[in-house]
């Protein structure tokens, strides 16, 4: 998108971007550390603060709007999308950003996921993957493993195969592609610029652990590698990729060609010319 | 000898062009003056099957359905059983009928009604081009005594860009089918047009509805189809975008409010319109709009309930949800329009109070008002736009109360692109500078304020429609009014009182000001169309109604004609 970048003589520095609301998270969130990426990336790109706008939906990395300093709607769970999608089409000016997980995004939201996808409105979506609804304390989400038994409501498992976000993006059309892990907040916050400075609809696929009902992924600092490949415009090869992917790779996997949806209209008609329309 | 209202059906299956001839019957009865009236009635085929123009006119204002029709011509009987009962009959109506395409249906030819036979297909026949709903339109024209002059005009703008050959096939099937019915002498000569010299208006209630949100300000809307509501998105589609508006289709109705919402909290007034399923499902983000305080405007028109019910007909039955549908203590507006040049002013007004107040509006039209087209005089310009109170003193970095608790209970905005101003607007229940907040004063403070700048709000004149004395009243809201106005109108031209109250603001209530349009009633006839009387149980839960209180509520399909309304106020005098 075309950024709004600040007119400060100062450049702005990532605490500019921040509220002075103490997150709700956990010790040792993935999410501060998505937060801190966020903030950098604002930072970095100088967004006019009044000019940017973070929609979100319900979860715990939802809450991240009112840990900013710019506008921002904590929506209902799931719709952030389509809210954001609101917000853009009718003020295409502002930069605008949604924030959520992956139950948020991918199991209530998963509709609008996939319709952001295909319609290309020039937002960015960073959602932060941890594999678990954390705030009603740890069911199995779309992303959790089919024999994942810690929950009093799957004890057995959920039993049905995650998806896989990245793959499901390029499916749904999605014009930027990106994964980033929330221990590297630098590389968070150069994910997000790449995503927001990209046109068209950017997914970044954040793997942030849940420490609390998922301490195991504690361990994805060991498992996460460089995706390895240079960022492709074609999402064929992306796909083809991505398929070959262990769900851990970081990078750009997809920075396509799309065009923006964007309706664009100029009055040309009074309202008094449109009434005689209806004149016997 | 004249009658001052005629009411015509014009039936055939798909491909008959019933409707066709029915609108071309109505445009040119508007041409020579007369008012109007045309409905359908359609099953829920796409193409073919059962369908039947209805068409009522009049020198003067339509304001519902004949009780009975006077006149039906059929192009055929197929299926007609499926809705025979919306064509009441009696002896003294006309069925024209053509003989090619069998014996009248017994269940219409039961009423004792004239039938006048018409070659009407083998007329068409000889014609090059020519087609059986010309042929009708010819005979009913002729029957009704409408001038030439005026079905010519229709014809050369319907018709006038397919070349000649088109307009005189046509011409041609009108003169066969006037021909064949001048010498019937039936005694269905419609009154002569009064042409009181206003502009006049050929307008759906959807149409108006859509118009009624541009007049309001509207520059906005997210869209998903839904019948009986499709037309007014399909109508703001092309004119939101040449008054720099834009409209764009949602992948469903969770995402089509959410939108509006989206566009609405940055500054740009939004509607959407949908149908009771449609509203379901916009329920949970409706509450978003009340709690986060982010106007927005739903246009519901209403069909047959529950789940997908009858799509196609009309009912009142929303009301219930429309009104009580939202988790939570969420006040909010509901307002219905009480005609179809109504759909008008109540959208427009909806526009208006909505940004004033920074809530939600719902509007109740119907399958009735929406899906029609009436002749009406010209409506009168109103003048509600929207209008959002914005913050101007910002009071500097994290001073902004977004939730401002204020008297009035309008907190002022600052929307994206105001420096200073950079709040998280939320669904959460909120402290009043709009950070989240579970304490119980926080609660208390927020719930006062948002019904309070609903309650103290004063809404002047329009939250009713107030007509005539007496000590007996209908009180009556929404595609009710028409006919219990009709009603209305019959007993006092016999020389009975009766006053009609129409309420155009549903919530919040307005008790004193019902009190008031109600002193000295001793007797409140209910008008709604619901099969729960959910109009009546609203009244009762919220008014006192004076004196003895009768009900008249049955459910759709077939519309509330003046008729019952009128034999129910007969019972109770």
């Amino acid at each position: 998108m075309d950024t709004h970048l600040s007119d400060d003589a100062v450049a702005p520095v990532p605490g500019d971007y921040k509220s002075d609301v103490k997150p709700i998270w956990c010790p040792g969130c993935g999410d501060y550390s998505v937060l801190a990426g966020i903030t950098r990336a604002m930072a970095n790109m100088g967004l006019k603060r009044e000019d940017t706008v973070v929609v979100s939906g319900i979860g715990c990395s939802s809450r991240i709007p009112a840990y900013t300093s710019v506008y921002g709607y904590h929506t209902v769970h799931g719709r952030s999308l389509a809210v954001a999608s609101g917000v853009k089409l009718a003020r295409p000016e502002l930069n605008v950003l949604i924030f959520g997980g992956d139950g948020d995004g991918f199991s209530i939201g998963g509709n609008h996921f996939l319709h952001a996808c295909r319609r290309n409105v020039d937002m960015t979506y960073i959602v932060m993957d941890n594999q678990v609804y954390g705030m009603t304390k740890g069911q199995a989400s779309p992303t959790t493993e089919a024999d994942w038994c810690e929950s009093k409501l799957t004890p057995e498992g959920p039993g049905v195969n995650p998806i896989q976000p990245v793959a499901l993006a390029l499916a749904c059309g999605a014009n930027f592609v990106a994964r980033g892990f929330s221990n590297d907040p630098n590389q968070v916050a150069r994910l997000i610029v790449e995503g927001v400075k990209h046109p068209g609809f950017s997914v970044i696929h954040i793997l942030s652990p849940c420490v609390t009902f998922r301490p195991e992924q504690r361990g994805w600092k060991s498992t996460v590698h460089p995706y390895g490949r240079e960022p492709t415009d074609d999402p064929n090869e992306a796909m083809r990729a991505v398929l070959e992917d262990d769900g851990f790779g970081l990078g750009i996997f997809l920075a396509g060609n799309r065009r923006p949806f964007q309706p664009e209209s100029t009055a040309t008609r009074s309202i008094a010319q449109i009434e005689e329309g209806f004149a016997v | 000898m004249t009658v001052d209202s005629v009411t015509i059906a014009l039936v055939g299956s798909g491909g008959a062009g019933a409707m066709t001839a029915g609108q071309m019957l109505l445009d040119a009865a508007a041409n020579v003056g007369w008012y109007g009236l045309m409905s359908r009635s359609t099953g829920p085929q796409i193409r073919g099957g059962e369908a039947a123009a209805l068409v009522r006119l009049s020198p003067t204002p339509v304001h519902g359905p004949g009780d009975r029709f006077d006149i039906i011509i059929a192009f055929d009987w197929q299926n007609v059983e499926r809705f025979a009962a919306e064509l009441p009959l009696s002896d003294k109506s006309v069925i024209i009928t053509d003989p090619s395409q069998g014996e009248v249906p017994a269940v219409l030819a039961a009423s004792g009604a004239r039938q006048m036979e018409l070659p009407i297909k083998e007329l068409a026949g000889r014609i090059p081009g020519g087609r059986v709903n010309m042929v009708g339109l010819g005979a009913v024209a002729a029957t009704i005594g409408l001038p030439r002059a005026g079905i010519d005009a229709v014809i050369q703008k319907a018709l006038g860009k397919k070349g000649d050959a088109a307009v005189q096939a046509s011409n041609a099937g009108i003169d066969a089918g006037a021909k064949e019915a001048a010498g019937w002498n039936l005694g269905l000569e419609l009154a002569a047009p009064n042409k009181n010299g206003a502009t006049r208006w050929n307008i759906s209630g959807n149409e108006a509805a859509g118009l009624g949100a541009l007049k309001g300000g509207v520059k906005f809307c997210a869209a998903y189809p839904i019948t009986p509501a499709t037309e007014i998105l399909e109508w703001l589609a092309p004119n939101l975008a040449k008054t720099g508006g834009k409209l764009v289709q949602a992948e469903d109705e969770l995402a089509s409010i959410a939108m509006c919402l989206g566009a609405s909290f940055s500054g740009v007034p939004s509607i959407t319109a949908t149908a009771g399923p449609g509203l379901s499902l916009m329920t949970e983000c409706i509450g978003l709009g009340v709690a986060s305080e982010t106007p927005v405007v739903i246009v519901d028109v209403q069909r047959g309930g529950p789940s997908t019910g009858i799509p196609t007909k009309s009912e009142q039955s929303d009301l219930n949800i429309a009104v009580y549908g939202l988790h939570g203590d969420a006040p909010h507006l509901v307002v219905g329009p009480t005609s179809i040049g109504d759909c008008l002013f109540t959208t427009q007004w909806a526009v208006h109070l909505a940004e004033a107040l920074q809530t939600v509006a719902i509007v109740l039209s119907d399958q009735a008002m929406g899906q029609s087209r009436a002749v009406i005089d010209k409506p009168e310009d109103a003048p509600y736009t929207a209008k959002r109170l914005l913050a101007t003193d910002l009071g500097g970095e994290g001073k902004y109360l977004r939730y401002a608790n204020t008297e009035s209970g309008i907190s002022p905005v600052a929307i994206p692109g105001m420096p200073g101003g950079e709040h998280t607007a939320d669904g959460l229940e909120h402290a009043e500078n709009a950070l989240p907040s579970s304490q119980a004063s926080d609660h208390q403070k927020q719930l006062d304020k948002r019904l309070r700048k609903l309650t103290s709000y004063d809404y002047g004149d329009a939250w009713a429609d107030i007509e005539g004395e007496g000590e007996i009243a209908v009180v009556t809201w929404g595609s009710a009014t028409g006919p219990s106005r009709e009603a209305v109108r019959r007993l006092e031209a016999a020389g009975t009182k009766v006053r009609l109250v129409a309420i155009r603001l549903i919530s919040p209530v307005q008790p004193a000001k019902l009190a008031a349009a109600l002193d000295g009633v001793t007797k409140v006839l209910v008008v709604e169309q619901t099969h729960g009387a959910q109009f009546h149980k609203f009244l009762r839960g919220h008014y006192d109604l004076p004196g003895a209180v009768s009900v008249f509520s049955r459910p759709g399909p077939l519309p509330i004609r003046a008729r019952e309304v009128h034999e129910t106020l007969l019972s109770l005098i």
